[in-house]
């Protein structure tokens, strides 16, 4: 497979080929091949504890894979030097589980830090993006607000502005919607809907919530324990029609189906 | 968005009427490429002051980032000042998506916050009523702590056993190697500068009496106190203070087990127990210390410099100089648990809280050390 085109013949963003991944002797996962167009909002999906964290470590170059290649536009990432490596993993924007916010920081300082570690503009530039940043995601008026001074969603959308502060080709999200309610749930996803659709960022979407799986997903991997493969791919809604397989049929019915028809 | 050329952004204006500005953006508008600032369209629209309406050419626009959002979010800031319609259609729709995105009807009104400045009084109001809370809270946790001792001698005190063994085990058995350490050095030193001055008149001998008593009434005790304010005193803070960030604590509550008997109090029992042990050990370590300088250093014999601590040492000292040390490990496990107890939920809460549980304790050490000699000096031992 040309690592520059994916399977879909569309221009695949990120390309994993033939990739093992766990922690020392340890394999959480094997042999696993699929790529992520450009544009695309890519949900990786499984049960807790099936390596969906892992992945994205490995994605965005926080754990090294024990076999395979992640090619991001075609470069091998893991075979490239340290600052090729830096150069790649300028161009993702990260928002953590926890937000990850610097608890010492105010919010304008959180998404400044990025700006002034990797660009040399002026002071009042960076003001300006900071608030331009902030204000994407409705929270003008907060910058000189502290992390601990403002709630879990709203944590959550500052970390989003700070990982859209260097204008990222991809976005990577690790389960966004956790430890928020429905409604802030939903407004993140419609946020991460219209930043994919204004600024035509590649998504990467960790998460096993089924609401957003379906809101935002056009393409996602599921991740099995049991047989440690990736064992269905592509649109979710698609899979959740036409899917034959009972973890998969499970997973996104809530454990009522574990097959197409066939009540468990 | 993301492929980068080296072609410069580009603005120039037309006027298809007398009242319609087009202002045709091309070329890259890349934060690295400088584009030009809204001082050029102000300049424009100054002097076409019959202009009551903008539009917007971007055919030759090949790519955009957030600086172009910043000139667009000003151009509409200039002209709702000015009474200006603006056009947007001619604005690519992700830009439109964007704008409207960060559009102030999208955020929460009557939020801001400056840096505040307070005025002086306000400033000494705040740190007076910020003492006398935390002196309330001292005074109201030492209480508990002495209710929870209460409880412990009665033996209905609620905490595990094996919690009380690994803080003993932490703060006593790993404590050893850098008490041996420090003390064998204060030992080393004392009686090194004693030495020097001694040598004058040939009273090398005193320098066993001078470490003996140094080391054994006080100088252990105070050494071991603030190794163990650095190490475990921290330690305690920046446990208790995690279990904070992580509402275990709280957990602890709405179980109905008091922290300060699950938590605090086998941390205090290990430190007041052990202490005054490793105490003994520190006095041990700096008399040996000492002894060395003296054996190899003044040339006087094993058994004679020996001999000459027996003598100077008395049982007094020893015995005043263990009760500093319960009372430091006491001082010391309450500082740090206390610190632990009133931390904040961030992490620079914990950090917090750890250095003022290490000064706190060190200078607790230093306070009660003086009011301990006082006090002794005034009941002559």
């Amino acid at each position: 497979m040309d690592e520059k085109r994916g399977s879909t013949g569309l221009e695949a963003k990120i390309t994993v080929r033939d990739l093992d991944m766990g922690y020392g002797s340890f394999v959480l996962m094997r042999n696993m091949n699929f790529a992520v167009n450009k544009g695309d909002i890519f949900i990786i999906m499984g049960g807790s504890g099936c390596g969906k964290s892992t992945l994205l470590k490995v994605l965005i170059g926080l754990l090294e894979p024990l076999r395979g290649q992640v090619f991001y536009d075609g470069a091998n990432f893991w075979e490239e030097d340290a600052r090729q490596k830096d150069l790649i993993m300028r161009k993702f924007g990260i928002l953590y589980q926890s937000s990850a916010l610097w608890s010492s920081m105010t919010l304008a300082e959180n998404v400044a830090l990025p700006l002034e570690q990797y660009t040399n503009l002026s002071k009042s530039r960076i003001r300006e993006l900071v608030s331009l940043k902030l204000a994407l995601v409705g929270l003008a008026g907060f910058e000189e607000f502290y992390p601990s001074e403002i709630s879990g969603g709203m944590r959550k959308r500052a970390g989003l502005a700070r990982a859209m502060a260097l204008d990222p080709d991809i976005l990577f999200f690790d389960e966004p919607s956790a430890g928020l309610d429905p409604v802030s749930a939903r407004l993140l996803d419609d946020l991460i809907l219209e930043l994919r659709d204004s600024l035509g960022t590649t998504v990467v979407v960790v998460t096993h919530e089924l609401q957003s799986i379906f809101a935002i997903g056009n393409n996602s991997v599921f991740l099995d324990p049991d047989t440690k493969t990736i064992i269905a791919s592509g649109d979710p809604k698609r899979l959740l029609a036409e899917s034959k397989d009972p973890k998969v049929m499970s997973f996104l019915t809530r454990g009522e189906k574990t097959s197409q028809g066939v009540e468990s | 968005m993301s492929t980068k050329s080296q072609n410069k952004a580009e603005m120039r204006f037309s006027h298809p009427s007398q009242d319609t500005l087009v202002v045709h953006i091309g070329g890259n508008w890349l934060l690295e490429t400088s584009p030009p600032s809204t001082e050029l369209l102000e300049s424009e629209i100054k002097s076409f002051k019959t202009t009551r309406t903008i539009n917007f050419d971007t055919k030759n626009l090949t790519n955009w980032d957030s600086s172009l959002l910043i000139f667009l979010s000003k151009v509409f800031n200039l002209c709702a000042q000015r009474n200006i319609h603006i056009q947007t259609e001619g604005i690519p729709q992700g830009v439109r998506k964007l704008l409207d995105l960060a559009s102030p009807k999208r955020q929460r009104k009557g939020i801001t916050r400056k840096g505040e400045k307070k005025s002086f009084l306000v400033g000494v109001a705040d740190t007076t009523d910020d003492f006398i809370r935390t002196s309330m809270e001292m005074l109201a946790f030492i209480g508990e702590a002495a209710l929870a001792f209460g409880k412990l001698l009665c033996g209905r005190a609620n905490f595990r056993r094996i919690d009380l063994i690994t803080v003993i085990q932490e703060s006593g058995a790993q404590a050893i190697p850098i008490v041996s350490l420090i003390s064998a050095l204060v030992g080393l030193i004392f009686a090194f500068v004693g030495a020097l001055q001694l040598k004058l008149f040939g009273a090398q001998i005193y320098v066993a009496d001078i470490v003996g008593i140094a080391m054994v009434r006080v100088m252990g005790a105070i050494m071991t106190g603030i190794i163990m304010a650095g190490r475990t005193g921290a330690s305690f803070a920046a446990q208790i203070g995690t279990m904070q960030v992580n509402e275990e604590v709280d957990a602890l509550k709405t179980l109905g087990i008091s922290p300060m008997e699950f938590l605090v109090l086998p941390r205090m029992l290990a430190l007041a127990l052990m202490m005054p042990l490793l105490c003994l050990y520190a006095d041990l370590m700096g008399i040996i210390g000492g002894m060395i300088v003296g054996v190899f250093m003044l040339d006087l014999n094993f058994m004679e410099y020996y001999n000459q601590t027996k003598s100077a040492v008395a049982l007094t000292h020893l015995w005043v100089g263990l009760f500093h040390s319960a009372v430091f490990g006491l001082l010391i496990a309450l500082s740090g648990c206390l610190k632990g107890m009133q931390c904040g939920r961030s992490a620079s809460a914990v950090g917090t809280a750890t250095t003022s549980a290490v000064v706190t304790s060190i200078v607790s050490i230093i306070v009660s050390t003086a009011i301990i000699t006082i006090v002794c000096e005034i009941i002559g031992i």
